[in-house]
């Protein structure tokens, strides 16, 4: 996405609030007008001061009224500007956060798989902030600054030629040199970070495996390089520290040097009566004001390009292709037998590299079916189609003879209960998580369904039962205990479809044979798919399906196959060999 | 943040100079308006264009000289900075490895590496901007005052109520914002923990099509946060537009005072131009005093983190190598006594000619700190030198915990474990460590190459050494194959590497050191059956016949052992061969029977 687009798409977002916007700006005018008004002015009174005796009160007193009106107009403004850009960027941060949410529970699963997490995460939240940060903050800054320059040189040239001249012959000096510095510490802020993060890599290995480290006593060297790194961080952090912490001083000194140009040359002119002492004052306190703004502006600049980089990463994420829209006149899954057929599916998560090909298989209501093989052989990425997390490149998939492109997702999965190997719970309740299948299941369904899936034990061991809060990811429970909770899960709402990817690879082989029975049972009369590396778990499905590298390579029972002698025998052999 | 500063004694000087030229500085930005007054009063009022000359000259000469000192003040507060948070970042890592297991379990180690990252650079940035500027901008406040005083006393009145009235305004709307701002980071958080856990279950929650239901959960909380954030947006607003009010203000009544004082002769026109520079002096100091605030406030929270990491103490102690005569002596006694117990005991009968034990748990309990319940209660096992020795049960049946208890990783609550016939509290940490190879079981390499990684068993074993290690862990062959074979290189954690591969590197890693204890915690799970059945044959072989322990949930990986710990719930629910524990032992019955086959004849 170029800048120009990028910049459309956040005037996009902010037409909703034009008139936020326009008081923004027309209070920041206004603002900054009226401050600008208020030097004069006391350059009025002071001109009115002239010594003992010579003081006009009558004139003093009018300005002064004038002044007061204006100061607490001015901070009138500036409060409705303050909160119009608060309502305007938190809006909209709003707006585009919920429509990258939105996005994300409909983004295609290859999507998902593909992005790191914390990618994702950071492009909804960090991102935002920083667009709106710099954008919007940036906007005003760059807005009120560039009306100050301008009100500024107005006001100057109206009063005096020459004195203007200085002060705009002198100021660029300042820019030269913040410009200068920022060049020099690039490369020693480049340095440092890069030093930071070596030192950063050593902290998470040592720090993260510290028991590693202690079991082989290897503290002291461990030590001894984080020392070393740490003696070259100091270095590079201090000249980078030191270098870039010249530019305040340096641009004030600038800002003196203007000062003390104008002071000079304002009060030869003076003397000469061309300019009053008033005058002079308020050219002072300009002179004082006048190069903040251009050292902001200069700032700015960086911010916002900044900021429309985050910008251009979350309309990435917004306008990502979402996945396949469901057809208008997709039909609902109702009363589903459970017979599947798999026809020619062909299927890859990268173009180039094949994984399935002219996979066929025919599934009875009812049917066992077993799908085994060596690790990375494809076994998840049926499943994967299956749900319909992926769609199949050619061929197709039918439940009870309909094509599930042409239902609806929420009817098909509906249909099926799936157990995944990795285990996902959400923060909340245990209870929370139980009934996620059955939002109205009583509390007699939850307590049979966990008793059955041999969960029920240890949550009555918990503090506060089924109330129990468990954080993100399942939190404190064990790989295991939350392996229970998703078997729970399923059991409590029993779709006519069954999906069990390993799901007994986290508990312990007693347990796991107490689940089995309890399977069994889920099983019958289930259409269902199991995934799992113990054989001794599979051997009693109606159909094993044998894959290696993306095919099928054999198909039948147990007893056909051992009898093949083929690969499915010599996984079973090896996994009694001793 | 008090203890913290003592990582600034060596930096004395830097402290202290960095604020006084800081304010040497600010002193001549304060002579600034009196020059500007001198100019306005004899050089415009007399006419004296030479006088103006030469005060502008003063005026670039006061510039340059606050130039130099800023910048040498500059200098001394980024060393004095640095380098606290130099040696700081030195003694926490120090502090972290000093910490034991049970420290590290209860911290939790994400938390400590952002300590030592993220913490201490808030907290680096903190003490440079305090050296900085907390003494300039106060000193340029009340010395503005001052200043004003030397000009009129009256007039300086404003002063002493203006300054006074803004503080309370800045800081008031500061500590009323503060407790604000953590309510919306808090909202921020729910926020951003939604996101992640909508995109870490998207499986899940499109299974049980719930997008729809998490989409509402979602702007809900979206919606609190962006409230929250209008609230605390509103009030902080209010904290330009009043101050400026009130300096304008206090300047009105500057120039009305000023009128009323020129008017009667007790000062000049000058002197007033000089007090409301003054007085537009102290507004722009007050701001970067607000920012500075913030600054110190985000520094002082990270400084009380880190100062927590150092007040976690390690619970163990560790005797120092040298003074355990006394201690062993009366081990030795124990020992002794344990063997004429041990003497009709089913290890005594297994292995007669052993006469001294490598491993004794001598009714060894243990309560991981802040657990309710007891993680392994009464064990009693003694292994003779050279067995191999088989834990198996379930999923947390603490069988983990029992091996890790040997290299004191943890200590017994109650009870004792004895190396070589001593306790371990009585060895040093070095001396026992090296007896013993333990493999985790989270496999885990360095960065660096494979030499790199395996010397950390024993940093002066020569190539050959390891490449007997590598054999003996079944890892030679893929070594052999890798490009630069001992030099390839090895990513952090490991990552270019398998799940199988890493863990019998991680095996090798141990064999290195030729410990006389190797601990394999289920450390061949990775493993495919075949590889793991040579693993074990080859540790049959090891020279020097060192004392082997394999944790396992595989039956098949013990059932050679010389003696079978079967753990159930933290107690012992047997011990002896497997062909004992089969006779007689009903648990180890179940864990054998679920992976394997029942003979015909065998079944119940």
């Amino acid at each position: 996405m170029g800048q120009r687009e990028t910049f459309r798409r956040v005037l996009h977002y902010i037409r909703k609030y034009w008139l936020y916007l326009t008081a923004s700006i027309v209070m920041a005018t206004v603002t900054v007008a009226l401050t600008l008004y208020f030097p004069i002015l006391t350059g009025r009174v002071i001109d009115l001061v002239l010594g003992p005796g010579q003081v006009d009160f009558g004139g003093v007193f009018a300005i002064l009224k004038l002044m007061a009106v204006i100061a607490v107009a001015t901070g009138l403004a500036q409060w409705v500007m303050n909160v119009c850009n608060n309502k305007m960027t938190y809006r909209i941060v709003q707006d585009i956060r919920n429509e990258a949410f939105q996005k994300i529970e409909i983004l295609p699963l290859k999507y998902i798989d593909a992005h790191s997490y914390g990618e994702v995460v950071s492009r909804v939240i960090a991102d935002v902030d920083q667009f709106a940060d710099g954008l919007l903050m940036g906007f005003t800054q760059f807005f009120t600054g560039v009306i100050t320059i301008l009100g500024t040189l107005g006001f100057m040239l109206s009063v005096n030629v020459a004195v203007t001249g200085v002060v705009v012959l002198v100021t660029p000096l300042s820019f030269f040199v913040a410009g200068f510095i920022a060049k020099k510490t690039f490369t020693m802020f480049h340095l440092q970070s890069e030093t930071r993060g070596e030192q950063t890599a050593l902290i998470e290995e040592m720090v993260g495996n510290q028991k590693v480290v202690q079991a082989f006593s290897h503290e002291d060297e461990a030590l001894d390089a984080f020392d070393e790194i740490n003696g070259r961080l100091q270095d590079c952090s201090l000249r980078a520290i030191f270098f870039s912490s010249l530019t305040n001083p340096s641009t004030r000194f600038v800002n003196n040097l203007v000062y003390a140009g104008v002071a000079v040359v304002g009060a030869v002119y003076a003397v000469r009566g061309g300019i009053s002492v008033g005058q002079l004052s308020c050219f002072l306190s300009y002179a004082n004001q006048y190069t903040k703004p251009f050292n902001e502006i200069s700032g700015v600049v960086t911010e916002l390009q900044n900021a429309l980089a985050c910008a251009a990463r979350i309309f990435a994420l917004i306008e990502e292709e979402p996945q396949t829209p469901e057809p208008e006149n997709a039909k609902t899954l109702k009363d589903v037998a459970g017979r599947v057929e798999l026809s020619h599916v062909d299927f890859s998560y990268v173009p180039d590299k094949k994984l399935i090909t002219d996979l066929n298989l025919a599934v009875k209501p009812g049917q066992r079916v077993a799908i085994v093989g060596p690790t990375g052989c494809g076994k998840t990425t049926v499943i994967n189609l299956l749900m319909r997390f992926y769609d199949v490149n050619s061929g197709k998939i039918c439940v009870d003879g309909a094509d599930i492109r042409e239902v609806t997702r929420k009817s098909l999965r509906e249909n099926y209960g799936m157990v995944l190997q990795e285990t996902w719970l959400k923060a909340g309740t245990i209870r929370d998580n139980i009934v996620m299948g059955r939002p109205g299941a009583t509390e007699e369904e939850v307590i049979a369904a966990a008793k059955a899936s041999h969960a029920h034990s240890f949550i009555k061991r918990l503090s506060k039962g089924y109330d129990t809060v468990i954080g993100e990811d399942g939190g404190s429970l064990s790989q295991g205990q939350k392996q229970l909770l998703c078997i729970t899960r399923v059991m409590l709402c029993l779709p006519p479809m069954l999906i069990l990817d390993e799901a007994t690879s986290s508990i312990d082989t007693r347990t796991e044979i107490r689940i089995q029975k309890a399977f069994a049972t889920m099983m019958q009369g289930r259409t269902s798919f199991i995934v799992a590396h113990r054989l001794s778990t599979i051997r009693e499905a109606d159909v094993i399906l044998v894959m290696k590298d993306g095919n099928i390579i054999e198909q039948g029972n147990h007893e056909t196959l051992l009898q093949k002698k083929g690969f499915y025998a010599k996984l079973y052999e090896s996994q009694f060999a001793v | 943040m008090k203890k913290l500063l003592i990582y600034l004694k060596d930096y004395k000087k830097e402290t202290v100079f960095a604020p006084l030229f800081k304010m040497l500085e600010a002193t001549f930005e304060l002579f600034v308006p009196l020059v500007m007054a001198a100019i306005i009063d004899r050089g415009i009022g007399q006419a004296d264009t030479g006088y103006v000359l030469k005060m502008g000259g003063i005026l670039v000469a006061l510039g340059l000289i606050g130039l130099l000192c800023s910048i040498t003040a500059q200098y001394f507060a980024a060393k004095a900075a640095v380098g606290f948070s130099t040696g700081l970042k030195h003694a926490l890592f120090d502090h972290i490895q000093s910490l034991s297991f049970t420290e590290i379990d209860t911290l939790g180690t994400s938390t400590l590496i952002t300590r030592m990252t993220s913490d201490v650079n808030q907290v680096q940035n903190g003490v440079n901007m305090v050296l900085r500027l907390f003494l300039r901008s106060p000193f340029i406040v009340f010395g503005a005052m001052i200043m004003a005083f030397t000009i009129d006393g009256k007039a300086a009145m404003i002063f002493v109520v203006t300054i006074p009235l803004l503080a309370v305004v800045v800081f008031g709307i500061m500590a009323l914002t503060m407790p604000m701002y953590k309510k919306v980071q808090a909202g921020l958080d729910a926020v951003l923990g939604a996101t992640r856990e909508n995109l870490t279950g998207a499986r899940v929650i499109r299974a049980f099509h719930k997008e729809e239901e998490e989409t509402e959960r979602f702007e809900e909380k979206n919606d609190v946060l962006t409230h929250l954030q209008l609230v605390v947006g509103r009030i902080s607003a209010l904290t330009n537009p009043v101050t400026y009010i009130i300096i304008n203000a206090a300047t009105i009544l500057l120039l009305y005072t000023g009128a009323v004082r020129v008017d009667n002769g007790s000062i000049t026109q000058g002197e007033v131009v000089a007090l409301v520079n003054y007085m537009s002096q102290i507004l722009v100091e007050l701001i970067k005093l607000a920012n500075l605030i913030i600054t110190i406030t985000k520094a002082l929270a990270c400084a009380n983190r880190i100062e927590a990491v150092f007040e976690v103490e390690s619970s163990m102690a560790w005797r120092d190598g040298a003074s355990v005569e006394g201690a062993a002596a009366e081990e030795k006694r124990l020992t002794e006594l344990d063997n004429a117990a041990a003497g009709d005991n089913r290890t005594g009968k297994n292995h007669g000619e052993h006469t001294d034990f490598a491993v004794v748990f001598d009714h060894v309990h243990l309560t991981y700190k802040g657990a309710g319940a007891e993680s392994l209660s009464d064990i009693h096992i003694q292994v003779p030198k050279g067995q191999t020795v088989g834990i198996i049960g379930g999923t947390g049946s603490g069988k983990s915990s029992l091996v890790n208890m040997i290299p004191r990783f943890y200590d017994a609550t109650a009870g004792t474990v004895r190396v070589d016939g001593r306790d371990v509290k009585t060895y040093g940490m070095e001396e026992l460590r090296e007896k013993i190879g333990i493999v985790l079981q989270k496999a885990v390499l360095f960065r660096g190459t494979i030499r790199d990684n395996l010397l950390w068993g024993n940093g002066s074993a020569t190539d050959e050494e390891l490449w007997e290690a590598l054999r003996l862990a079944q890892a030679k062959e893929f070594v052999e194959t890798k490009e630069g074979r001992l030099d390839a290189p090895v990513a952090q954690e490991g990552r270019n590497l398998s799940g199988g591969q890493r863990q019998r590197l991680t095996i090798a890693r141990a064999l290195v050191a030729k410990p006389e204890i190797l601990i394999l915690d289920d450390s061949a799970s990775a493993l495919d059956y075949a590889t793991d059945a040579a693993l074990r044959r080859a540790l049959k072989e090891l020279p020097g016949e060192p004392t082997v322990f394999i944790v396992s949930q595989r039956a098949s990986s013990i059932r050679h052992a010389d003696q079978i710990i079967v753990l159930e719930d933290g107690e012992m629910a047997g011990c002896g061969t497997h062909e004992e524990l089969l006779a007689d032992c009903e648990v180890y019955q179940e864990i054998y029977y679920s992976q394997f086959e029942r003979q015909a004849d065998g079944g119940r």
